[in-house]
């Protein structure tokens, strides 16, 4: 029962990161992530001065290595898929402790564990500096178009009602003697999932209800009217800023 | 020049797209300031009622007039503010991710911006003593703080006419009379919808029975909740040992 939504991702504190409005904060991660990806595979020293960026940047905001490195375990499923790579690309061979690996491969590899783990990280740093809901406040001061924040804030307020709501059809399923140790048992499991989808969208007509008789007519009013100064701007674009020589570099070398 | 009632429902009939007829013509008249209780037994029509007073659902026949002014098409943003429902559910009424913005969505909708938005919701929460929890997400408050919010956000717009849907619904007793004791120190017109029959004689003087979509009794609480033919005919009941003329 804490104060606001406190998303096991977010760490709460007061660093100047913290500080930046949310979308110039997704403006910077959208632009270093731009300016990782394009950066040639081969320059392995620019990849290494990005991570030192993002560090610098952890540091400013105070968060711990070990939190950050322990929330890029999400990455681990997907680069599964770049430790095959170098067994199975064709191309060229080379022999790595007696294993014979591609050369194109060992490359492939590196490319998307590299800039995967890179974008993750700034992912990461992004999530556990700025709120949730001040995520959804950014896009739509980005100008993703409405319908789809007003979706991504319902998902915020209501996740929590229905996975309450969830979890007292399992209780109740218990209480009558239910167990789920099968393929026998799917049947009741999916029939749950219908009458909860059931009991969501009855809700959602309810909730319309609500909000048409408090005056909705199809936009969110936008609340914050906060503005954003050149200087905030700079400070937060500074990442992708400080990222962009090193990648023309790269590209030079 | 004499003030019009915060609420004029004149033979008011309607019929759902199934066929299913609700309301058989109601008349109802609610003074200004008036506290008045919607009693009537599961199927009587009062959601349905209730659901005409802002025109979400619109009259077969008859009409319904809020402080002078005709619900219909042509005014219904202004409607709409002046007509303050709670939902008997707060967590169908509070949609949005923190107390403060939901209680600033019907002022904001209607216009509203920056300080004096702030000063609304600020005004709205602090008449229901939910001040303190502006900045929390409604699903971590408990179920009576849940619905007193929901009353600071249809007080935030200034409603002529304040209608509450079961308001002592699932509550404890403590949040109960907590409730009560913010419904008595608000000067607003009330409608209340209950089937707590002890909690509509504790807070409104006056009384109306919805019974097969017509109003089959208008009159003091009191009378009404001692009348047992009328009662027994309404299919309403007083829970076990209350005798409403002991309690002062």
């Amino acid at each position: 029962m804490g104060a606001g939504h406190a998303h096991h991702l977010y760490r709460r504190g007061d660093s100047p990161v913290h500080g930046l409005p949310p979308h110039t904060k997704l403006a910077a991660v959208l632009g270093f992530v731009l300016v990782v990806v394009t950066t040639p595979r081969e320059a392995v020293w620019a990849f290494a001065c990005y991570a030192a960026l993002l560090a610098a940047v952890a540091a400013l905001a105070r968060v711990p290595a070990g939190f950050l490195l322990s929330r890029l375990a999400i990455e681990i499923p997907f680069v599964a898929f770049a430790v095959l790579m170098p067994f199975v690309v064709p191309g060229e061979q080379t022999t790595v402790l007696g294993v014979s690996l591609s050369v194109p491969g060992l490359w492939g590899a590196w490319n998307i564990l590299a800039k995967g783990t890179l974008g993750v990280a700034a992912s990461v740093l992004l999530a556990a500096t700025t709120e949730l809901r001040s995520l959804v406040l950014g896009l739509q001061r980005l100008g993703l178009p409405s319908p789809l924040v007003q979706i991504a804030s319902f998902m915020i307020r209501y996740g929590d009602v229905i996975t309450d709501e969830m979890r007292r059809m399992s209780v109740a399923r218990r209480s009558r003697g239910f167990e789920a140790s099968g393929v026998r048992h799917w049947g009741v499991l999916a029939k749950s999932a219908g009458a909860l989808f059931i009991r969501s969208y009855e809700r959602g007509e309810r909730v319309h209800l609500a909000m048409i008789s408090r005056g909705y007519t199809g936009t969110m009013p936008v609340l914050d009217a906060a503005t954003t100064t050149r200087t905030t701007w700079a400070r937060a674009l500074a990442l992708p800023l400080a990222a962009l020589p090193i990648r023309l570099l790269a590209l030079l070398g | 020049m004499t003030v019009p009632p915060s609420l004029d429902v004149r033979g008011l009939a309607y019929a759902y797209p199934d066929g299913h007829q609700a309301l058989f013509g109601v008349d109802l008249t609610i003074g200004r300031g008036e506290r008045v209780a919607l009693l009537g037994p599961n199927g009587a029509g009062k959601t349905t009622l209730v659901l005409h007073l802002n025109g979400i659902l619109a009259a077969g026949a008859g009409s319904v007039t809020v402080a002078g002014l005709p619900v219909g098409r042509k005014h219904m943003a202004e409607i709409r503010r002046k007509v303050g429902i709670v939902f008997q559910d707060p967590d169908d009424q509070l949609f949005m991710p923190t107390v403060r913005e939901d209680v600033a969505f019907g002022p904001a909708a209607a216009g509203l911006r920056g300080a004096e938005l702030d000063a609304v919701v600020e005004r709205a929460l602090a008449r229901v003593g939910m001040a303190a929890y502006a900045d929390r997400p409604p699903h971590h408050l408990s179920f009576g703080q849940r619905r007193r919010v929901a009353v600071a956000t249809v007080l935030a717009t200034e409603p002529e006419i304040l209608v509450l849907d079961e308001p002592s619904s699932n509550l404890d007793p403590a949040s109960r009379r907590e409730l009560a004791d913010v419904l008595r120190s608000l000067d607003v017109t009330v409608l209340m919808v209950t089937h707590d029959l002890p909690y509509a004689l504790e807070l409104c003087p006056r009384s109306l029975v919805l019974s097969e979509g017509v109003i089959a009794a208008d009159g003091p609480t009191r009378e009404i909740l001692a009348d047992d033919a009328l009662m027994n005919r309404h299919r309403l009941e007083l829970p076990f040992g209350f005798v409403p003329g002991s309690v002062a």
